[in-house]
């Protein structure tokens, strides 16, 4: 139960990067008319004992389930945080919530935007998950002066504008997609203490020439060797000469950037000619469908980074794991365990400014350092993007036995 | 010489796919002159019966097999009634422009039907691996080349040897000198298809088992290269449209052998553009004289 829960987790979760990337377009175009007429700069400061957060969230429409488990993180963390409020500035502060539909939409998500910094006066604003939806509400929060964390935005154009420049209010919690292949190969060296790997990478998809570019040159910066890179496309079925090829260049193990249907039967492929090397790959093969398509037995020795795994020892997250079941009764997903520590990031930020305002959070959140969270330790770079620590989840006969943190 | 081997055996696995698609692709194009491109799709139906014909009413795999050879050739049957008859007599273009609406409808009909996820095929067949000095054969591997093979012939005896055959050899030669000879055209043309799809629907159930992996839109790419295998063994010939498909399958195997994975689905069209230009026959094709 666990594992299909968490599996179809992810799988969500890539597919809202392809919604992310098909509304793109719309988003752009969108925004402009919802701009709202009053603006003030200055940004929003809190003039009683409250911490004003926005939540600005897809609960209904194409992916409201994203939105719906985003908004359980959140409001467990609020809760969490009330029970003793937190001090900044010497006095005592509690968190209030301002929850909103965005409806899935571009147009509502950037109009929710305007009136919660105008009318609701927040601080800053948590959501949305989706990458459009997400961008489409920074020019209104710019506009006020509000900063905005996006918990799932892993497009990497969300945090910078059309010019290259980084958009000053967009934050997020998660990590961007090809940053994993660095850690993977962190993993891989380091982990695994494999020398010598070959790569065989969707590159039909962005997601995987990202990956393969970073995987390779975190992995010849650390001493390792790419004995050979190979590409599939996505709809491929047949690996086997490939696969024939690499086997015979004897490589210690297989880095294989892409997503569960491909990389399924090449597991497959790739077990029954005998090549049983260890295999590691990202987050798009993190589904329950892996396991079917390659074969319980064959997928063993597989191991994949992620942003989240209930199967972690960490800490933070034992103790996340048992009050998100004690209020909810189910498991957390990485969508809510994100929007969870985007709640805790922005009060981490006004904490360390001591002053409950959106400057002061902007700039508590642009020089964000070793935030303790339950996806790992986050510190911002100039970016906006979070240098953090990643999870691998390694699976033996198709289930998930054990997960490790890269740092 | 040992990876030279397994590639060889890799790449005669894929070619016999592509050859059982490319010899129902040729014996319909040599008998109605239509390029089906619903071919694939029809190949896609064939794996879809097979799963759930294994999972729901526990089929074996012969069983499973015939069963789905013989609701493709129903399907085929059915969409030549439909969808290609009325236009027989319609310019070429139109009954191609057709085929593909066929094709879309096929996918995006059981895309909607069973959803567009990706199904493990169930494994009715243990997979066992032989090691031969080094080079792995899978008694799957094996069981495709042989069905395949036993299709081939099966299919050149109709052909060649029986009434049908002979009917469907004068149909394609000349439609109305055959229909004047008391040749029921639409009946002929009618088993034409049954025996194309049903082809196709072996072979779909034979990839289903071997990859485990079954989708709506499986049938685009294979039937494109099938298509490409005919072409390149020559229409109208059947043992060409099978040396078509392995050479094809050779071929991709070859270029992902030598390193070049990326490219492998360019050099099967770049041979396609290369034969159009340079042997337009195809390697076992009939010269053909166009009289005015």
């Amino acid at each position: 139960m666990h594992l299909i829960e968490m599996g179809k987790t992810v799988m969500n979760f890539k597919k809202a990067f392809g919604v992310a990337a098909a509304t793109m377009m719309s988003a752009a175009a969108l925004t402009g008319c919802a701009i709202a007429k009053t603006s003030s700069t200055a940004g929003n400061k809190s003039s009683d004992n409250t911490i004003r957060i926005g939540v600005n969230l897809e609960l209904s429409g194409s992916v409201a389930s994203y939105g719906q488990q985003e908004k359980k993180g959140v409001v467990l963390a609020a809760q969490e945080i009330n029970k003793k409020g937190v001090k900044i500035g010497g006095k005592t502060y509690k968190v209030k919530l301002f929850i909103s539909d965005n409806k899935s939409s571009t147009s509502t998500a950037a109009s929710v935007a305007a009136q919660m910094a105008n009318s609701d006066k927040i601080v800053a604003q948590v959501g949305p998950a989706a990458t459009a939806y997400a961008t489409a509400s920074i020019a209104n929060l710019t506009k006020a002066g509000v900063p905005m964390v996006g918990p799932s935005a892993t497009a990497s154009e969300f945090t910078q504008t059309k010019s290259g420049q980084t958009q000053k209010y967009a934050f997020r919690a998660c990590f961007i997609d090809p940053f994993q292949g660095k850690k993977a190969a962190d993993f891989m060296y380091n982990t695994l203490k494999k020398k010598s790997v070959a790569i065989l990478a969707d590159n039909s998809t962005d997601y995987g020439t990202g990956l393969t570019k970073s995987f390779t040159k975190e992995f010849k910066k650390l001493g390792g060797k790419v004995v050979t890179t190979q590409y599939f496309q996505s709809g491929d079925k047949d690996f086997n000469s490939t696969l024939t090829t690499i086997k015979g260049k004897k490589p210690d193990a297989l880095y294989l950037p892409g997503y569960y249907t491909e990389i399924g039967l090449i597991l497959k492929q790739a077990r029954e000619m005998g090549l049983n090397v260890p295999v590691v790959g990202a987050d798009g093969m993190g589904s329950p469908k892996l396991a079917q398509i390659a074969g319980k037995k064959n997928a063993t020795n597989v191991y994949y980074t992620t942003h989240f795994s209930i199967k972690s020892k960490e800490p933070e997250v034992v103790k996340f794991l048992k009050t998100y079941k004690a209020k909810y009764g189910e498991e957390p997903t990485t969508f809510s365990s994100l929007a969870y520590d985007s709640v805790y990031m922005i009060v981490d930020a006004a904490k360390k400014e001591g002053e409950v305002s959106s400057s002061a959070i902007q700039k508590g959140l642009a020089s964000l350092k070793n935030f303790k969270g339950v996806t790992g330790k986050i510190t911002m770079d100039s970016k906006h993007n979070p240098q953090k620590s990643v999870v691998v989840e390694q699976m033996t006969n198709g289930k998930i036995n054990k997960a490790y943190t890269v740092k | 010489m040992q990876t030279f081997f397994q590639q060889l055996i890799n790449g005669l696995s894929l070619g016999s796919i592509y050859a059982l698609l490319a010899l129902g692709y040729m014996i319909v194009y040599g008998i109605s002159k239509l390029l089906n491109f619903a071919h694939g799709d029809v190949y896609m139906l064939g794996a879809y019966w097979g799963y759930y014909t294994i999972n729901y009413l526990h089929f074996g795999f012969i069983t499973a097999l015939i069963t789905a050879m013989i609701v493709c050739g129903l399907a085929g049957v059915i969409i030549e009634a439909v969808a290609y008859r009325p236009l027989r007599n319609a310019p070429r273009v139109a009954a191609l422009i057709t085929a593909i609406g066929v094709s879309f409808f096929l996918e995006n009909g059981m895309s909607y039907l069973v959803t567009s996820d990706t199904r493990n095929f169930p494994q009715v067949i243990k997979q066992k691996t032989f090691d031969l000095g080094g080079v792995m054969i899978s008694n799957i591997q094996l069981i495709i080349l042989v069905t395949t093979l036993i299709l081939t012939l099966g299919l050149m005896y109709i052909i060649n040897y029986t009434k049908t055959g002979r009917a469907m050899r004068s149909v394609s030669t000349d439609y109305d000198a055959a229909s004047l000879m008391g040749i029921n055209i639409n009946h002929t043309v009618s088993i034409t298809f049954a025996l194309g799809s049903a082809l196709a629907g072996a072979a779909g159930v034979l990839i289903g088992l071997y990859y485990n992996s079954i989708d709506p839109l499986m049938g685009m790419t294979p039937g494109i290269k099938a298509f490409v295998a005919a072409v390149l063994g020559g229409i109208g010939s059947i043992p060409g449209a099978a040396v078509g498909g392995f050479l094809i399958g050779l071929l991709e195997t070859a270029v992902q052998a030598m390193g070049f994975s990326a490219f492998r689905d360019a050099a099967v069209y770049i041979v396609l553009i290369v034969i159009l230009l340079v042997l337009p026959g195809g390697l076992f094709g009939k010269k053909q004289v166009e009289k005015v």
